[in-house]
């Protein structure tokens, strides 16, 4: 058990090591040094003034140098400097990093809820017509492009309906406090959390039907209806349980892809996360800044696919003895 | 025959099969219906579909939506498909090479593709075109780039279970190569699941490919999708066919490839399909 944790937890910082390299590899991949750069942005071309620059940045070491000051730089939490913005990049990750958790943990808790009680339901009455249904559905949001729904939404609950706001994160300028304040929010919440949260769904869903038609078949099943016990408490207690083991791998794994695809999402509705941060950045040509975004977002990844591993640990503890 | 006959009995498949081939048709014929470029003013901007000529509506710039859907579709399809074939390549040489050494080459490759299963794939695809310049090349390449690992998985996973087989024997003790052994023995007997993860990747690829044109990334040359939704996206409120009708073609091709995949993947394991 401990050996399992130690393995794991050794695996994590290779991971988060050799995800530090390939940001390093890319940064210097990026078309203008940070000295270019500023020497752009001040106006002054002047070779010996982009050399005194380049020099003072380390960019004139050889690149095992500048592995290592920019691994020892990020261990020290430094990801480097925005010069569009005038702002060390991770100040400006950690502001915006709040409203992404939000927005991805109630997408992620309602996609969660219902691909579950949308695939049990649909394996329950396998082959009638609420399964082909909820299938239906489930394939639907599984095919639609992310941002397409966002739009979709948009255009059905703001511009028709006018029941939501489609932009930002609260009412500016509203000054609203206590439960007013958090109404005005979860207004703003609802769409985009739902945009990210349905094509999970539809994901969960199929997943969840197709574990538990292969759990149903399993002898502790039949060993459960032999011995009387009714269909409803079969369902819960020994299909569903053990139809969740492979949810909970792949959950583990998408959670972290949750923040990759909430940069669609940030853009659609302008929510001020850092996929609206990366996107800002892509505009700006700010690699800096979209490099630390993409730094930050593998280690926060790695963070919970150990976090997942624990939660099997609990769940199902033959893994430690494997 | 008997094998397309046990693909069209399924239903979705059949669906699927007729819209893919209703999209290439629309691909193929894009320069004829429209002979003009989907770039070029063809009449008032924002004109509502079925007005002024327009099928579909025009955009702010007064292009015609249906002739970039036209030739978005032959994008869409030619980035899916060249981009899966890449990540075909990567993914079965490593799987393969994993599957069938075996030992330290296995697990070194095997954490190789972990580390790329570890990373964001939809946020590196992103930094990678823009870094190296959004172009058809650079696109191509990204998304390979993100989706191969499932591929050298599954790989992989038929190599282990083949390798020990009595024919992979028979041909050992022949004395063939091991290219031989590896290509034309097993790799022969693994090509089911590929060709069904195949249809599958394709679908991701197409989505991504929209996904990054959405966000600016698409080639400038290239009409795309992504584009046309993305550039629909600020007037939605003025001109909702922008955006609505290209969304509308990607969903119908993405559904499309799955349900293909599907229908492949019972056809080719009946013993499983009846199961569903």
């Amino acid at each position: 058990m401990l050996r399992f944790l130690a393995l794991r937890v050794v695996k994590m910082v290779v991971v988060v090591f050799a995800i530090v390299v390939v940001n390093f590899l890319l940064i210097h991949a990026a078309p203008g040094d940070p000295a270019s750069v500023i020497a752009g942005e001040s106006g002054a071309a002047d070779p010996k003034f982009v050399a005194q620059l380049r020099h003072e940045f380390g960019l004139d070491r050889p690149l095992h140098e500048q592995l290592w000051i920019y691994v020892r730089n990020v261990a020290s939490g430094d990801l480097g400097f925005s010069h569009r913005q005038q702002r060390p990049v991770l100040d400006l990750i950690m502001e915006r990093l709040p409203a992404t958790l939000l927005l991805t943990g109630t997408a992620f808790a309602f996609a969660i809820i219902a691909g579950i009680s949308l695939g049990a339901a649909a394996a329950r009455r396998v082959g009638r017509v609420a399964d082909s249904v909820i299938t239906v559905i489930a394939l639907t949001f599984y095919a639609t492009p992310i941002f397409w729904v966002g739009l979709m939404l948009v255009l059905v609950f703001s511009v028709w309906l006018e029941w939501l706001p489609s932009f930002g994160m609260n009412t500016v300028g509203a000054d609203l406090h206590g439960f007013a304040a958090a109404v005005d929010g979860a207004r703003y919440l609802v769409l985009p959390a739902l945009t990210l949260g349905l094509f999970y769904m539809g994901v969960y869903a199929r997943l969840v039907r197709a574990s538990m038609l292969e759990v149903a078949d399993q002898d502790f099943v039949k060993t459960a209806r032999a011995k009387g016990a009714s269909e409803g408490r079969i369902l819960r207690r020994h299909i569903l349980r053990n139809a969740l083991l492979p949810v909970v791998t792949f959950a583990g794994i998408q959670a972290g892809q949750l923040i990759g695809g909430s940069i669609l999402v940030e853009t659609v509705f302008a929510w001020p996360g850092i996929g609206r941060l990366a996107f800002d950045a892509l505009l700006a040509r700010d690699y800096a800044l979209l490099l630390g975004v993409f730094l930050c977002t593998s280690v926060l990844v790695v963070l919970f696919n150990l976090a997942t591993d624990l939660l099997y640990l609990i769940i199902d503890p033959r893994v430690a003895l494997s | 025959m008997k094998f397309l006959r046990t693909f069209l009995r399924n239903r979705g498949a059949a669906v699927g099969l007729v819209i893919l081939l209703l999209v290439g048709g629309l691909a193929a014929l894009a320069p004829v219906l429209f002979p003009f470029s989907p770039w070029d003013m063809q009449g008032a901007p924002f004109a509502p579909p079925g007005e002024e000529g327009f099928l579909l509506g025009s955009d702010s710039l007064g292009r015609d939506v249906a002739a970039g859907i036209a030739y978005g579709a032959s994008v869409s399809l030619l980035v899916g498909g060249v981009s899966t074939l890449a990540a075909l390549f990567i993914g079965v040489v490593l799987g393969a090479v994993a599957g069938y050494a075996g030992g330290a080459i296995d697990d070194a490759i095997m954490r190789f593709t972990e580390f790329f299963q570890t990373i964001p794939s939809f946020l590196l695809a992103v930094v990678l075109v823009a870094i190296f310049t959004p172009n058809i090349g650079s696109i191509v390449t990204a998304i390979a780039i993100v989706s191969w690992p499932p591929v050298a998985r599954v790989v992989r996973a038929e190599f282990l279970s083949l390798r020990h087989r009595e024919f992979v024997q028979a041909a050992e003790v022949q004395g063939r190569s091991q290219w031989h052994i590896v290509f034309r023995e097993i790799l022969p007997n693994a090509l089911s699941p590929i060709i069904v993860l195949a249809s599958l990747t394709v679908a991701s690829a197409v989505l991504l490919e929209a996904s990054l044109s959405f966000l600016g990334l698409g080639d400038p040359n290239l009409m795309s999708w992504g584009f046309m939704i993305g550039a629909g996206r600020s007037v939605i409120r003025l001109a909702w066919w922008m955006s609505v009708f290209p969304g509308v073609a990607l969903f119908l091709t993405v559904l499309a490839l799955n349900l293909v995949g599907e229908g492949l993947s019972d056809a080719m394991n009946p013993r499983l399909a009846r199961k569903r």
